[in-house]
């Protein structure tokens, strides 16, 4: 009785085994961000190389939550925020270094790729190269009278109940900015960085009042905007920039503090299966031509040396009406989190989210 | 004189179906009243009515000479037992007996004396604290009718209780009920389609067919002089036999039945004529058996036994005529004389003029 | 082992698998999980921190209390809406129309909750179909937001609970004998009488079950609270998913996942002591 069991348990396990097996031959498996993988790309992609892409959408919690539960397995290529790799790794060993030599490091922005590459690395070893960067800061309908933005104006009386932004870590670190502290050099003093954290949740509390709804997805936050119950909110530029396509009024703002700039990277999971497979994809999407194709797409800019010559007028010119030299230059990157920190922020959030 | 319960012309009609068609009764205190009809006569529909549940079209209905339109059942002074008693699951033998108390506001104190009264009365004292499933269904009935008896009803309606028990049961609750109503004096209005339960236990039997009363009148009146041939079928078992008024002498009509054969009989004054379709009942009980065929008698058959139907007392022989093959059910008297009578035996039939009865035939109303 | 009995076992494994498989190995898995403390990259100690935390920090503990409160007054509502309408379908509508009124309440789920929810926010959004109503017909002068509060998220549990209620409640309420309510009439009740000493002890144990139902239901909701919730709404799942998912904190997730299932146990148990009936009763009442 017992043996037969055995037996039939072997046998669907083994089943089970050569069904995903052989599915996985000619199959990619990527977790990314909505966006990032367009059909058109992806159908290109295909009939280049025969090999079919399967897409998740997912986001950075997310990613490093569903690669935890698999050790690392499920798919072959993941796009997580550079500042999320290193910690992640450490602590739960979800990621394979990449073998840089099978990319071509010449259709990379050479600046970008160097950054990504000192901000991904372990003893040594490489874990994921740049593709996606934008910013986050302020989505407001533009006046003639106002001609800068702050953080702290989503505190301001002017704005009362028609405010939104995330109950997320950029929020503390954009307000922390804003209130004149420097939360990326706090990174290494946990008890700096958590005094820092305890004026900004005091800010927050304070201002709970001006809050209509923390967002969640950047469909609804555009929602919301789009509908005029909120008029200022913290949100990506590639949101601000739809809406100012649709609107000519409402648009992305840097604030005075400096945007919040982060970089999507490519990474490959410990058990991904197919890295040749993923190899092929970076090297496909990060030429200029396809690399534009995601950038309108996605709305926000790549990594890919010279897409900016086939990306749109329409959308170079928000970026422009956006951004000027010296708001360029004020970008605050995210600096890699050291692990630790986020239970800090967590209970921060959610103070904030319990406080009446 | 005031009765308990007055019906004048009352009506209640449900769509084209007229239900309940302009009844008018009068039932005096004290006394047990059936309604005996066969289903969907209209006898729940006017039982329904005197409860409250039901408010009739046309006509009122008085209890105690008080008119009764409007007055919702919880306020009215009649109470009734269900045909599937109705007691409350969730509580248990003492509870269903108090909740018509307690709903009177009766104080706690007297609610108990009052349940445990009238428990003793129905000569199950003590069972306050049983529940419900765990009497028997002799037992039950009681405790339903007590619940209804312990708040002083002027007039208390049965709708047809017995009609779940088994024969036996049956048979002892008939004489219980009619025990506790004399001994309560309350009025009991009860509504049967069994004419046997109707006979056994009430003063006044009204016979319903269509919405209507066909006959009102005391079991003995019915059974003896039922008015219609409706009832003369109804109430107790009857053979009929159709033929035609050959002629009429006096009180006497002789009929020519369809078989060729000649009976006489009495009838009620100036009902019939000559030439008329009748219809003759005979009651089996009626009916002498002999095995002496030399017989002679104003109506008298010789058959041949057909079968035997053996049920003690009540066993009843099927013969069918010789001459016409009219087949006649006749009770088998139980005095030995008869105890070795086989099928295929030949015997005679006869009875009075005065115990068959006869109607029009043109009566549609027949069971 | 004889041909009977082998066959008794293989008849009882799918039965025993899915409950070992699906129920009981998680279970184990979770509390293991919450059992434990993270050191440091990659190690870990037994410890009983996690489940401190939640007695020690008041949020977890109020967002708990919250949760739970809130559940009970939605099982409450649901069950004050669902019992005229649980009448009407066992006892007064009839044939054809007894079938549309359990399609109205099946209806909704005809739809995923996610797509439920968000019709709701369309409804009373400040911008939405009400609130465009009520200053089209000069209710109200500006727009009126609805949505982000106690009372949306409540009406929006009730709503997703109803049909759970109804059920129950309908087979209860069909098994009686309608003569037991017009007894209690006849013998003196009033509408108000007969509903508490007659109906409503005849139903208990439809009651119960619904009501253990919809509690568990609406404890372990999580898109309604979130999505109808405004930024004060706080929802013990939606803790659970944030310690799992934003903050990787799964040790904490577990142990709150293990604190929910005992002390959502420990409430209906006492629901079943205060009305007096056994979960054995409960959940065979509609059998």
């Amino acid at each position: 009785m017992l043996k037969t069991m055995k037996g039939l348990l072997a046998l669907s396990v083994s089943a089970a085994a050569m069904i995903s097996a052989s599915a996985q031959a000619e199959e990619l498996r990527l977790l990314t961000w909505a966006g990032y993988a367009p059909q058109e790309v992806i159908d290109q992609f295909e009939q280049e190389t025969g090999i079919t892409v399967k897409v998740t959408k997912s986001n950075n919690e997310d990613m490093i939550s569903k690669l935890r539960a698999t050790r690392g397995a499920g798919y072959d290529l993941v796009q997580p925020s550079q500042d999320r790799v290193t910690g992640a790794q450490k602590e739960y060993r979800i990621y394979k270094p990449m073998d840089l030599s099978q990319l071509n490091a010449e259709q990379f922005i050479p600046s970008m790729l160097a950054a990504t590459k000192t901000n991904t690395t372990i003893n040594g070893d490489v874990y994921s190269v740049p593709h996606i960067w934008g910013t986050s800061g302020l989505i407001a309908g533009v006046s003639e009278s106002k001609n800068a933005y702050s953080f702290n104006d989503l505190c301001s009386d002017d704005y009362k109940g028609k405010v939104s932004y995330r109950l997320k870590r950029p929020t503390l670190i954009g307000f922390a900015f804003a209130m004149g502290e420097d939360p990326f050099a706090a990174y290494t003093d946990e008890k700096k960085y958590a005094e820092i954290l305890g004026k900004v949740e005091q800010k927050l509390i304070d201002c709970k009042d001006n809050v209509k709804a923390y967002w969640s997805g950047g469909d609804a936050l555009i929602n919301l905007l789009r509908s005029g119950e909120v008029t200022l909110a913290m949100g990506w530029d590639a949101g601000g920039w739809k809406l100012h396509k649709e609107t000519g009024n409402i648009n992305f703002v840097p604030p005075e503090s400096g945007a919040l700039g982060w970089i999507d990277t490519f990474a490959l999971p410990a058990k991904g299966k197919n890295d040749e497979a993923a190899y092929k994809w970076i090297n496909f999407v990060m030429q200029p031509e396809i690399a534009a194709k995601i950038t309108e797409a996605a709305g926000n800019f790549t990594a890919s040396a010279g897409a900016e010559e086939f990306v749109n007028d329409e959308l170079s010119n928000s970026y422009k009406i956006s951004y000027n030299q010296s708001s360029l230059d004020n970008i605050k990157w995210y600096p890699p989190v050291p692990a630790g920190l986020e239970i800090i922020e967590g209970k921060t959030l959610d103070r904030i989210k319990a406080a009446q | 004189m005031t009765f308990d319960l007055e019906c004048r012309n009352v009506s209640k009609q449900f769509g084209d179906f007229q239900a309940v068609n302009d009844i008018s009764l009068e039932i005096p205190a004290g006394s047990f009243f059936s309604i005996l009809g066969p289903s969907g006569c209209g006898k729940t529909t006017l039982l329904r009515m005197l409860a409250g549940f039901s408010e009739p079209d046309q006509g009122e209905i008085l209890i105690k000479g008080k008119k009764m339109a409007g007055i919702p059942p919880n306020k009215r002074p009649v109470n009734m037992v269900f045909q599937h008693l109705a007691l409350f699951p969730m509580m248990n033998i003492g509870e269903n007996i108090a909740y018509g108390l307690k709903r009177n506001k009766v104080p706690k104190q007297e609610r108990d004396k009052k349940v445990a009264d009238v428990l003793e009365r129905i000569d199950l004292p003590g069972i306050e604290n049983k529940s419900v499933h765990q009497l028997s269904g002799g037992q039950k009935q009681r405790v339903a009718i007590a619940r209804c008896l312990v708040l002083e009803p002027d007039v208390l309606l049965l709708d047809e209780p017995l009609g779940a028990l088994d024969l036996k049961l049956r048979e002892q609750m008939k004489v219980e009920l009619k025990k506790l109503q004399q001994a309560f004096g309350t009025t009991f209005i009860y509504i049967t389609h069994d004419q046997s339960e109707a006979m056994v236990m009430s003063d006044q039997v009204a016979v319903m067919n269509h919405g209507r009363f066909e006959q009102v009148g005391s079991p003995q009146s019915l059974y003896y002089q039922p008015n219609t041939a409706f009832v003369a079928g109804f109430v107790g078992n009857n053979n009929r036999i159709e033929g035609v008024v050959e002629s009429i002498v006096g009180e006497t009509a002789i009929i020519r039945s369809d078989a060729g054969q000649q009976f006489k009989t009495t009838f009620p004054e100036a009902t019939l004529h000559s030439g008329q379709q009748v219809h003759l009942y005979i009651r089996p009980e009626a009916i002498h058996i002999r095995r002496d065929q030399n017989v002679t008698s104003e109506n008298h058959i010789n058959g041949r036994v057909e079968s035997i139907l053996f049920d003690g007392g009540n066993s009843q022989v099927l013969v069918k005529d010789t001459e016409s093959s009219q087949e006649l059910t006749v009770s088998l008297p139980q005095t030995r004389e008869f105890n070795d009578l086989t099928a295929g035996e030949m015997i005679s039939l006869s009875w009075d003029i005065r115990q068959s009865n006869v109607f029009s035939a043109n009566n549609k109303s027949e069971p | 082992m004889n041909g009977k009995k082998l066959s008794f076992y293989l008849l009882l494994m799918p039965l025993l698998l899915t409950l070992a498989l699906l129920i009981l190995l998680p279970q184990l898995d979770m509390l293991g999980i919450s059992l434990r403390e993270r050191v440091s990259y990659g190690v870990y100690e037994f410890s009983l921190l996690h489940y401190q935390a939640f007695f020690t920090e008041p949020l977890y503990w109020n967002t708990f209390v919250r949760t739970a409160v809130m559940s009970i007054l939605a099982t409450a509502l649901t069950l004050l809406i669902s019992f005229p309408v649980a009448w009407y379908i066992a006892k007064i509508a009839q044939g054809k129309n007894k079938n549309l009124m359990f399609l109205a309440c099946l209806i909704p789920f005809w739809v995923s909750e996610l797509v439920r929810t968000y019709g709701w926010m369309i409804l009373l959004r400040e911008s939405g179909v009400i609130s465009g109503f009520l200053q089209w017909a000069g209710l109200a002068d500006a727009p009126v937001e609805m949505l982000y509060n106690d009372i949306t998220v409540m009406t929006g549990l009730v709503y997703t609970s109803m049909l759970f209620m109804v059920v129950p409640l309908v087979s209860t309420l069909e098994g009686m004998d309608d003569s037991l309510v017009e007894a209690a009439y006849d013998l003196g009740g009033n509408h108000f009488t007969v509903l508490r000493t007659v109906i409503v002890p005849y139903a208990v144990p439809g009651i119960v079950s619904g009501c253990i139902v919809v509690f568990m239901l609406t404890l372990g909701n999580y898109l309604t609270p979130t999505l109808l919730g405004g930024k004060d709404s706080l929802w013990f799942t939606e803790q659970i998913f944030t310690q799992f998912i934003t903050r990787f904190n799964w040790e904490q997730g577990a142990a709150f996942g293990v604190l929910l299932l005992c002390l959502s146990s420990l409430i209906v148990w006492l629901g079943l002591k205060l009305s007096k009936q056994s979960f054995k009763q409960a959940m065979t009442s509609d059998a």
